[in-house]
């Protein structure tokens, strides 16, 4: 369907079926259909229903944190996050443009409530622990929720941080791996094992099922931190191409 | 024998104390007032900071040997409002996980307090992988970094202080390589000796070269400036003092990769016509020798004859 054209977008807020339009509006791709962006189902089903966030409480120290760890290819999250009243979606046909704060990664220095800025992988585990520490420490006990790919777990810092997580008993934490099926060489035995066997709580579930995404996300996390992975259709390297025209600049970081 | 406790002006007389040792006292009694202090290591230095580990466990985090995430890590603390002080031997905390140092910090838009031990060549007879030269040039390859080389133990304190206090990066090189004496910290360039109006030039020496640059430079007539913070470059103290003298030359004696700070030079003085001699850790070929420091200062160009002759060679009349 297509989006109605809002005259004052940030206040509006749109629902699910809002969101391939949204989309569409940064890739320009009348074909284009969102439901093969893996990260989709994900993305809502947190911002809809788990993350106790909002536009009016961004600097509120007792939000819950979404790190995207996976930068690249954020139009679904730059629609979800439009669709929840923290983006402008007016300023998505000229994303990625010079002065546009949308770009091909997010910036969170560009864009408030946006938590990290990331492209580079391997960035969000590491910070996502540090920022599950900090909380700690402070005796905030808000969530953190740090999103993968499961290509993107190839990066050794990812391992460092899931030891380390494991270890001192972060259950505040939960990263949630966007399995496309897309790491060079996989992951003998399965992500979710790479993370149980740390120590962490495991989950792996359909990634376009969003109660079973509600179910994964809201188990008791017993002192341990958790991993959900969220498996959608493996990726496909000449479907993608022409629906990510223009947004990623390699193949490779699209897979990625 | 008396049982009471050192008073601190005893312990700052101990001569045995090293910078690290000064690091971890001052970090450590920071604590006390400062709530928002974090610590990060991987390994090194943990058995120094056990004590404040088990005063304040959820602050002072070990994640064991993994640079990549302590720097991550410190990012992250960074994200929730606490300081982090994230401490290694200078190659694994600057160049191993340079990329976190230039995304997970920099680019995330907070700060961190890295603190170094081992500087260029205190590792001397461990070899090339305990050595990182290069740590300070690979910093001013990012915006904002502050960056302070200490050349004394009793000058860390003060330091640290400031960086505890600021919110931005900050880097602190500890070196076992020391000056005899301490000298002022603050802002801007301290004028050791010299300035009369009829010295040759100026010779800068950052940090632990001072003694040899004193020694070396013997009664030649050039004003020697003295820092131990190389970055923000008081560019201003240098022109003013290249003004009082005869001539626009200036040696850059730095403990690290030589010309490492060269370009700031080049930009202080940019108004004038000027010349630039840079000595510090040869660029040219990797040094593969164990020995001492001080060996390893002399094949440098950085021991108090070599210094001399350079600085006799390169100052006109």
């Amino acid at each position: 369907m297509m989006m109605k054209n809002p005259t004052t977008p940030t206040t509006t807020r749109w629902g699910y079926a809002d969101l391939p339009a949204l989309v569409r509006r940064m890739t320009g791709d009348e074909k284009h259909h969102s439901a093969s962006s893996s990260t989709l189902d994900v993305l809502w089903v947190l911002y809809d229903r788990i993350l106790d966030v909002s536009p009016e409480r961004i600097d509120d120290e007792g939000r819950d944190r979404f790190l995207l760890s996976k930068g690249h290819g954020p139009m679904s999250y730059y629609a979800v996050l439009a669709a929840k009243g923290f983006l402008d979606a007016d300023q998505f046909p000229d994303w990625a443009s010079f002065g546009s704060p949308l770009g091909h990664h997010p910036d969170r220095m560009l864009l408030p409530g946006v938590e990290i800025g990331s492209g580079s992988l391997g960035h969000g585990l590491p910070l996502g622990v540090g920022t599950a520490l900090g909380l700690r420490a402070r005796g905030i006990g808000s969530r953190v929720v740090v999103l993968t790919g499961d290509a993107e777990l190839d990066e050794g810092s990812n391992h460092e941080a899931i030891a380390v997580a494991g270890r001192l008993g972060l259950e505040q934490l939960t990263t949630v791996v966007v399995d496309n099926d897309s790491a060079s060489y996989g992951w003998p035995g399965g992500i979710e094992d790479r993370f149980t066997r740390e120590g962490w709580n495991g989950a792996t579930v359909d990634g376009r099922d969003h109660d079973a995404l509600y179910a994964a996300f809201t188990r008791p996390s017993n002192g341990r931190p958790s991993v959900v992975v969220a498996q959608v259709e493996p990726y496909d390297d000449d479907a993608s191409e022409s629906q990510d025209q223009g947004t990623a600049t390699t193949t490779e970081e699209q897979t990625r | 024998m008396s049982t009471r406790p050192a008073t601190s002006s005893e312990i700052d007389e101990r001569p045995t104390r090293t910078m690290r040792d000064v690091f971890v006292e001052t970090t450590t009694a920071r604590f006390d007032t400062d709530d928002r202090l974090a610590v990060v290591l991987a390994d090194i230095s943990a058995d120094s900071f056990a004590p404040a580990a088990a005063r304040w466990p959820d602050r002072v985090l070990n994640v064991g040997i993994r640079e990549q995430a302590m720097v991550g890590v410190a990012g992250g603390l960074a994200l929730t409002g606490l300081r982090p002080v994230v401490h290694s031997y200078t190659p694994f905390l600057v160049e191993r996980p340079f990329e976190q140092l230039k995304i997970s910090i920099g680019h995330q838009g907070v700060g961190a307090v890295l603190v170094s031990i081992g500087a260029s060549f205190d590792a001397s007879s461990e070899g090339r992988t305990h050595q990182a030269p290069g740590d300070v040039a690979l910093l001013d390859t990012l915006p904002g970094w502050r960056v302070h080389v200490p050349g004394h133990p009793d000058e860390v304190p003060a330091l640290l202080r400031d960086a505890f206090d600021s919110d931005g990066p900050v880097y602190v090189r500890l070196s076992g390589q020391t000056n005899s004496t301490p000298m002022p910290v603050g802002a801007g360039f301290h004028q050791v000796r010299g300035g009369s109006g009829s010295d040759r030039g100026v010779v800068l020496a950052v940090g632990p070269v001072l003694d040899q640059v004193i020694e070396g430079v013997g009664d030649l007539d050039v004003t020697v400036l003295y820092t131990p913070t190389v970055r923000p470059f008081d560019a201003v103290g240098l022109a003013e003092a290249v003004g009082r003298a005869r001539h626009a030359d200036v040696m850059l004696v730095e403990p690290y990769l030589a010309g490492t700070s060269a370009h700031r030079v080049g930009s202080a003085l940019e108004a004038v016509p000027h010349r630039v001699r840079s000595l510090g850790v040869s660029r040219d070929a990797e040094l593969r020798a164990y020995g001492t420091p001080e060996e390893h200062r002399a094949a440098h160009g950085l021991d108090a004859t070599s210094i001399g002759l350079a600085a006799r060679e390169f100052f006109r009349p």
